[in-house]
């Protein structure tokens, strides 16, 4: 019974964002501190820059649930944050990294 | 070839003469250690006047004070470390009411930061919940790009404070300057969708029961006298959130007054039968809505917000319009049809007359109500009306005829106590030509009193309306009504005696207790020129009726 694999759970659950964003000491805190202050927990984080390195991508996994929308209009409003596109949880990003998680 | 001009300045020259370019003429706070060079500095600056507060939340108070009467960003200074810290319940109060704020903190020298030194805290990292956005500096060359956009970033698109901290050796670095950035000032919001604002019209033409709810983003963006053309054209009755009131005349007969939970039995009434609510600058608000299930249970919305994330967040909107109200509302009014609305109108009008606000004892200045209409009457819509967090807040708010957008200074998103007397010093500061009258509470006033200093330094013009009933009298109120009468810490054994007090600042000071004829008294005590405290004993039994209970529809009303 019951029988949702691993994968299809996560694709129920999750939701993968991409961010672009201004490379600077306080981007990280200005977009977790959106979520841990609704105790809303990100589940996968990962960050580089690219390019000159003048911008970074950030890569956010969480948990779909109903304040997912506002969650992202709250990010966009952020002054460092130049773009964030949704992704459904079989982006991927995370995927691949799960080897170094074992 | 034209030849350049060099000058050569420090960090701390630059900032002053970014806020002077800025156009900055008062800026309040307190000096210490890490900013220093900013206020040796800033004691040569020609243009700019500094204001001593004796507490740095009462310096960001203040430069609230200036921004709500004004509308343009105000600047407060504070140190680092205990500076920074005690500025951040004004700036966490200006973020929740969207006010234009900009806070300038001394940080220690960036190779101290992070080891702990003396007076170090993370100014940046407390303030990010709390701002709209906020910046360290790294450079002196940093604050030629970061100033003027600290400006535009707290006067675009939804107002908010902005905080700049700047490390002590940064102030102190000397660079060379060629050229200056222009002022910052607010970007044009993108502009509406008229797709969006026709559908909104033909809700509002389909309508028969619709009802236009006003929040402060009418205020902040200068719409009022779209609101108002509005409701006329369309015949909206019309509610004001705590923020919004005195964008409708309070007499205005499309005026519902208040919304919410100490709004008037017919405006919650008339929100519970509409069946279209126009939302307009207007975010939602828990004391506004009650009960978010019960709120307006039958109507359709068209919500009005310039910023996209008020949309959706609280009820789902039928309609949503990102942008700045009085743009949209100058598209929308043209393609509404005009409408009498007789029997809707005559309705909602039946309702005032069935269900009016009680409000026993106005005749007698010696009673709440009685004092706040005896205040009006010995003034014009001139006078600027600022109050402090508690039933004295309710009551001028529910009785007070505001008549002119900005007249109203209250501290609603955060209810703030102690935000009364130095916002109505900044807002006295910032037009000096008016009358700043502050209501407050024995408990409130207490909360920056110290700022009856710089009241009688500046000469401000405030007059302190202290409704003194011996209780933290909302808490009284509360625990009267929900807690089975059991009343704890909220009423006060003793009380200093505040016309010495007053008087030991040295502020002229007047007894309405102990005055034979209360209003003589009153409008010669309103009639002087700078601070004067009025003092004026209320029953502690008196409540701020009627009342929604915190968690209930907006229908079941106590009260009143
Ligand atoms: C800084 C702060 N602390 C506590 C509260 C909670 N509170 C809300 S109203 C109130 C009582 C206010 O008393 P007073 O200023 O005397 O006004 P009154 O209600 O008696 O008119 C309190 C303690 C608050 N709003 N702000």
């Amino acid at each position: 019974m019951n029988a949702i694999s691993q994968a299809e759970n996560r694709a129920l659950a999750r939701a993968v964002l991409e961010l672009d964003v201004n490379n600077h000491a306080g981007v990280m805190s200005h977009v977790v501190g959106l979520f841990s202050r609704r105790a809303y927990n990100v589940e996968g984080i990962l960050v580089m820059p690219v390019g000159d390195g003048r911008c970074s991508r950030i890569w956010l996994q969480v948990n779909e649930d109903g304040r997912l929308e506002q969650m992202i209009r709250q990010i966009e409003k952020l002054e460092d944050v130049l773009a964030v596109r949704r992704h459904g949880a079989e982006h991927e990003v995370f995927e691949r990294l799960e080897a170094f998680f074992r | 070839m034209a030849q350049q001009t060099t000058e050569t300045l420090s960090g701390a020259q630059i900032t002053v003469r970014l806020l002077e370019r800025q156009g900055v003429r008062t800026v309040a706070g307190i000096p210490g250690g890490a900013i220093l060079p900013i206020y040796d500095a800033l004691s040569r600056s020609p243009g700019i006047h500094h204001v001593l507060a004796r507490h740095e939340q009462g310096a960001g108070f203040i430069a609230q004070g200036m921004a709500r009467a004004t509308g343009v960003p105000a600047v407060c200074l504070a140190s680092s470390g205990p500076g920074a810290t005690n500025l951040l319940t004004a700036i966490a109060d200006a973020k929740l009411d969207s006010i234009p704020l900009v806070a300038i903190t001394g940080q220690v020298p960036r190779a101290m930061i992070g080891t702990d030194a003396f007076q170090e805290v993370d100014t940046y990292g407390l303030s990010i919940p709390i701002t709209k956005h906020n910046f360290l500096i790294n450079s002196a060359e940093e604050l030629l790009e970061v100033i003027p956009r600290a400006f535009r970033i707290a006067a675009s698109g939804r107002p908010g404070p902005v905080l700049v901290d700047i490390p002590k050796d940064v102030q102190n670095q000397c660079i060379e300057i060629a050229a200056w950035p222009e002022p910052g000032v607010a970007e044009p919001a993108a502009a509406p969708d008229p797709a969006l604002v026709a559908r909104a019209a033909a809700m509002i033409n389909a309508a028969e029961r619709p009802i236009l709810y006003l929040g402060g983003g009418v205020v902040h963006s200068g719409a009022a006298p779209q609101a108002v053309a509005l409701a006329e054209k369309a015949g909206l009755p019309t509610v004001m959130t705590l923020m919004a009131l005195g964008t409708l005349p309070a007499d205005h007969t499309l005026s519902l007054g208040m919304l919410g939970m100490h709004g008037a039995r017919y405006a919650n009434l008339a929100l519970d039968e509409c069946d279209l609510l126009i939302a307009v600058g207007a975010r939602f608000d828990d004391r506004a809505t009650g009960k978010v299930a019960a709120f307006c249970p039958q109507a359709k919305i068209i919500h009005i917000d310039i910023d996209p994330s008020e949309l959706d967040k609280i009820k789902t909107a039928h309609v949503g319009i990102a942008g700045d109200v009085a743009t949209v509302l100058k598209m929308l009014t043209p393609e509404v049809e005009s409408h009498l609305r007789k029997r809707w109108l005559s309705h909602v009008n039946g309702l005032k007359a069935t269900h009016p606000l009680r409000m026993p004892g106005v005749e007698d200045a010696r009673t709440h109500y009685g004092l706040i209409r005896a205040v009006a009457d010995c003034l014009d819509d001139e006078a600027t009306i600022a109050t402090d967090v508690g039933q004295h807040q309710m009551w001028v708010a529910q009785a007070y005829p505001l008549r002119r957008p900005r007249q109203w200074l209250t501290s609603g998103g955060l209810g703030t106590m102690g935000f009364g007397l130095p916002a109505a010093i900044g807002a006295a500061l910032a037009e000096p030509e008016r009358t700043v009258v502050c209501f407050t509470g024995d408990g409130s006033i207490l909360m920056n009193v110290q700022e009856l200093a710089t009241a009688a330094e500046e000469g401000a013009n405030v007059k302190i309306v202290l409704m003194n009933n011996a209780t933290l009298g909302l808490v009284y109120q509360q625990q009267t009504l929900f807690y089975g009468e059991r009343i704890f810490a909220s009423r006060f054994k003793g009380q200093p005696d505040f016309i010495k007090v007053a008087e030991g600042f040295g502020i002229a000071a007047v007894d309405l207790d102990r005055a034979g004829d209360p209003r003589g008294t009153l409008a010669e005590a309103l009639s002087m020129r700078g601070p004067v405290l009025i003092h004026a004993s209320i029953d502690c039994e008196q409540q701020v009726l009627p009342m929604v209970a915190p968690g209930a529809a907006n229908k079941d009303m106590i009260g009143g």
